[in-house]
């Protein structure tokens, strides 16, 4: 009898902790997401501002957002400095990780800790420090600089995330190939990148996401031609407007299939 | 310790009755009984999945069972968690704190249990002279070998002197030479500090060289319980012969019952053994609950130890043919065959080995049979 | 000894030219800028002399230490809130019942992540407005009367910021809180420790990496941040990125803007020594 009892009070005292811990995650889920749900419902405002009473869903600022021809061509760019800037990251990164994981050097610590270094320094010392630079070359800004510029920043993580998935399973397997005669390059192209494709893919992505909304140096280092995130920087001074809901919008939904991409990517790769 | 408890000498230090647990769509424990007298060494030995981690863990708090009753010192501990319980557990990897110290470690349960800081640094030495770690006290558990940390583990569950100390695998992670070494060392600091442990392993060397009591588990059952020699010499079930270790193993069907001793018959003839004991029979001769019926399947159950070629000895059991011999040191392990298809083995002494292809006689005492029923399915 | 030495380069060769394009990269387009930085920011535009006058301006004119004051308030402040909401939501995420469900509410706790981040200001602009949802909420509940003047305030900016950091905050505390070895809570909870106690005595202590890492990155990203304070903030407590980017746009002196960069490189060096310790890659409770 006291068994059933004191078996029955230790089940309300992990139900109050469960409601607990189910509350705290709602609240800060609600938290987390408002901004997001603000941004996306008002995106579909029929009226000047994107702010409460709501009236009646219309696609009248998607329109008038993907009619914009500003917009259209910053998207262009960061598209192409995105892709650029992610491609060469992943490429420079995987090189410098495949080094460091097969061969020993002097130096080798020191050479991991410079090639992480940017990640430790913000976007506005990259960016400043090109500008001055360019300055002092009497470059011009533009969008080549601010490509260099996400290289720089983004190189370190891809680099991280190549050097994450190497291990020794894949070295036996390259030094198989190797003893059945294939050369370096080979190696390399037919049996290291297929194996570690999902890490670099998950990299690329990864990166591009990260040019596609960095600001920052985009904002120093352009000037004609300029990125999305400048674009919308310069929709914001014209105050509150459904068109910024509207391109926010499509930018997230488009950002966060990419990211759940990417994880997916990495989580297969992990339990496989 | 015994003095604070009059009445441990008529009632058993730890009952475990008609104990179950149930996972859904998976049967871990059916209806295990199993009591333990003070002072006790048991070792629960089974293969993986039978149940006897599960049993440990009831019995330490970690899991609630399904049904039955768990008593400590006559006291019902059924639902009391684990810090409520006079219990403590050396885990299967130990669960060193890595952030604390080796006394710290040690220190940790005191603590908690309001002992002054002088109280507590006598223990903590105390305890670390007992497993051998006396100058250890202030290293850190990422510098210490796997049986340093064993030893760390044991201080720690000893130091608030549990009533009861449960073992899960203990030496499992150590390798076989570290194994027996600490094996001894559990030994010796079980009787020094005459307490119950509980201890389990699917070693049945580790479990014959500690257990004052031997619970054979499977398939979340008891199969055979009582002490390391009975259980070897006489197991109760033929599970229970074969995880103890090797035996030759002849099926047949029961012709006669005498007293103890059955008369099987079977493809090599008629022989006669000893009857099995019931389950958790603490002497041979216990063979009280066991009912045999004539026609009814059963096996003889003979250890290679007790096998000879020698024509005077015992009852002979056919003829058979030499297939393999292992040189094993003090002793070979012959394997051979009869024409019937039954196989033996057996020890031979090193000097006078058959060779393969040599024909032999097997011989067994009556006493060195046992018949087990033939298990269903 | 030379002989060990001419081997040992030989070998080093191929890993260096595997290593070579990246830190060429970094070389030319990260250090080297970062030495130009370093020369310019020692020009007195003023002048046209070399010295460290623009230093000795960042710590004693009032714009710029007020500036710098406002920065490390805002970080201290915004670190430790997000800290202290992203751990028990770290916690309770790492406590729920599959790795999958886990997996999950983490994906979903870091979603609002991939908005861009200069929309994201712009929406907490537009949640916390006059006329914006959580005053129109906070009206029609009858709890206040008059909408308050939560936007462009360093309120805002605060949760802004602590929107963003609690979500990367959670990751970091729930990689370092699925580290840890569940034994060893059971083991402190069989020795006698209460749940309490053994949270305290051992899952926050070795939950402490994620928890760095976390404070690391919190402070870096946002005492380096321009884009959320010139969005949310008004224009009343200025931050240094901001001052930064007014001596670039409006006054185009960019020695005092190089200096400025300088000094907050130098505060986000100190915040990685302060929280080395914590940062390097140890055996977490295995």
């Amino acid at each position: 009898m006291s068994a059933v009892q004191t078996r029955y009070a230790g089940g309300w005292k992990q139900l109050i902790c469960k409601g607990l811990t189910a509350t705290y995650i709602a609240a800060c889920f609600c938290f987390i997401f408002a901004p997001v749900a603000v941004l996306v419902l008002f995106s579909f405002q029929d009226g000047r501002l994107p702010v409460p009473p709501f009236h009646g869903p219309t696609l009248h600022w998607y329109g008038q957002a993907l009619a914009n021809d500003r917009l259209l061509s910053a998207m262009g760019h960061s598209f192409v400095v995105g892709a650029g800037s992610a491609f060469l990251s992943v490429v420079l990164g995987f090189l410098a990780a495949y080094g460091l994981a097969r061969y020993r050097f002097r130096g080798q610590a020191l050479v991991r800790g410079i090639l992480v270094l940017p990640m430790a320094v913000s976007y506005l010392i990259v960016g400043m420090g090109l500008l001055v630079m360019a300055s002092w070359l009497n470059i011009a800004p533009s969008l080549w600089l601010v490509c260099i510029s996400h290289i720089v920043i983004n190189m370190p993580l891809a680099f991280a995330i190549c050097s994450a998935q190497f291990n020794p399973a894949q070295v036996r397997m390259e030094m198989a190939a190797a003893d059945l005669g294939a050369s370096l390059p080979r190696v390399l192209l037919q049996i290291t990148v297929p194996m570690m494709a999902p890490a670099l893919i998950a990299a690329f992505i990864l990166c591009f996401t990260l040019s596609w909304d960095e600001f920052l140096t985009a904002f120093l280092l352009s000037r004609f031609d300029i990125t999305l995130p400048v674009a919308i920087w310069g929709l914001l001074r014209g105050g509150l407007n459904p068109q910024t809901n509207a391109i926010g919008s499509m930018v997230f939904f488009g950002a966060a299939a990419l990211a759940l991409g990417a994880e997916y990517l990495m989580f297969r790769k992990k339990s496989s | 310790m015994t003095v604070s408890h009059p009445s441990s000498a008529s009632t058993n230090h730890l009952s475990v009755e008609a104990v179950s647990k149930h996972y859904p769509g998976q049967i871990a424990l059916e209806t295990v009984s199993l009591h333990v007298e003070r002072g006790n060494y048991v070792v629960l030995l089974g293969p993986s999945g039978s149940g006897k981690t599960t049993l440990l863990s009831l019995i330490g708090g970690f899991t609630l069972p399904s049904s039955g009753v768990i008593r400590i010192g006559g006291q019902d501990v059924t639902d009391l968690p684990p810090a409520k319980r006079p219990t403590t557990t050396v885990f299967q990897d130990y669960a060193l704190f890595p952030h604390m110290s080796v006394a710290a470690n040690i220190e940790f349960g005191l603590k908690l249990r309001g002992l002054k800081a002088d109280a507590r640094k006598v223990r903590v030495s105390e305890m670390l002279e007992l497993v051998g770690l006396g100058q250890h006290g202030e290293r850190s558990i990422q510098a210490l070998s796997g049986g340093q940390r064993q030893r760390v583990a044991l201080a720690r569950a000893l130091a608030v002197e549990p009533e009861i100390l449960l073992l899960d695998e203990p030496l499992g992670a150590l390798d076989l030479a570290l194994r027996r070494q600490m094996q001894d060392e559990l030994h010796r600091i079980q009787r020094q500090m005459n307490r119950t442990f509980v201890h389990v392993t699917h070693d049945q060397e580790e479990a014959m060289a500690l257990a004052d009591l031997i619970v054979v588990m499977s398939h979340g059952r008891i199969e055979d319980m009582g002490p390391p020699r009975r259980v070897y010499m006489r197991p109760a079930t033929r599970f229970a012969a074969t995880f103890m270790g090797e035996s030759t193993q002849i099926e047949g069907r029961i012709h006669a019952q005498d007293g103890q001793v059955i008369t099987l018959e079977t493809q090599q003839g008629f022989l006669r053994g000893m009857a099995a004991p019931a389950e958790g029979a603490m002497t041979d001769t216990d063979t009280q609950s066991r009912t045999w019926c004539i026609g009814d399947k059963a096996v003889a159950i003979i250890r290679p130890e007790n096998i000879k070629t020698t024509p005077d000895y015992g009852q002979a059991i056919g003829q058979a043919l030499v297939c393999e011999t292992v040189f094993q040191g003090n002793y070979v392990r012959v394997f051979a065959r009869s024409e019937t298809g039954q196989t033996f083995v057996l020890h031979s002494p090193a000097r006078q080995v058959p060779a393969s292809g040599d024909t032999i006689t097997p011989h067994a005492l009556v006493d060195d049979i046992t018949i087990v029923p033939a298990q269903e399915g | 000894m030379n002989k060990v030495a001419t081997v040992s380069r030989r070998e080093s060769l191929p890993g260096l030219l595997f290593v070579s394009p990246a830190l060429l990269w970094l070389l030319a387009f990260f250090a080297a800028p970062l030495l130009a930085m370093i020369a310019v920011s020692l020009h007195d535009s003023a002048t046209g002399q070399y010295g460290i006058g623009n230093f000795v301006q960042v710590f004693t004119e009032k714009a710029y230490t007020d500036a710098l004051f406002n920065s490390l308030t805002l970080t201290a402040v915004v670190t430790l809130a997000s800290l202290v909401l992203a751990y028990p939501l770290a916690y309770s995420i790492a406590s729920l019942r599959s790795a999958r469900i886990q997996r999950l509410a983490l994906t979903f706790a870091v979603l609002p992540f991939w908005t861009s981040y200069v929309v994201r200001s712009y929406a907490w602009l537009l949640v916390l407005a006059p006329t914006g949802p959580l005053n129109a909420a906070l009206m029609a509940l009858g709890l206040i009367h008059t909408p308050l003047r939560l936007a462009y305030s360093t309120t805002a900016t605060e949760i802004g910021f602590v929107h963003f950091f609690i979500m990367l905050d959670t990751l970091t505390i729930y990689a370092s809180l699925v580290q840890i070895n569940p034994r060893l809570a059971l083991a402190a909870r069989d020795l006698g420790a209460s749940a309490l106690r053994t949270f305290l005595s051992i899952t926050l202590p070795l939950s402490v990496p994620g928890i760095a890492v976390g404070a690391f990155l919190t402070i870096v990203l946002c005492i380096g941040d321009y884009v959320t304070p010139q969005i949310l903030g008004g224009m009343r407590a200025i931050v240094l990125p901001q001052t930064v980017m007014m001596q670039i746009q409006k006054h185009l002196d960019l020695p005092m803007a190089s200096a400025m960069s300088l000094v907050l490189t130098v505060i986000m060096a100190v915040a990685y020594l302060a929280l080395y310790r914590f940062l390097r890659p140890e055996e977490p409770g295995r």
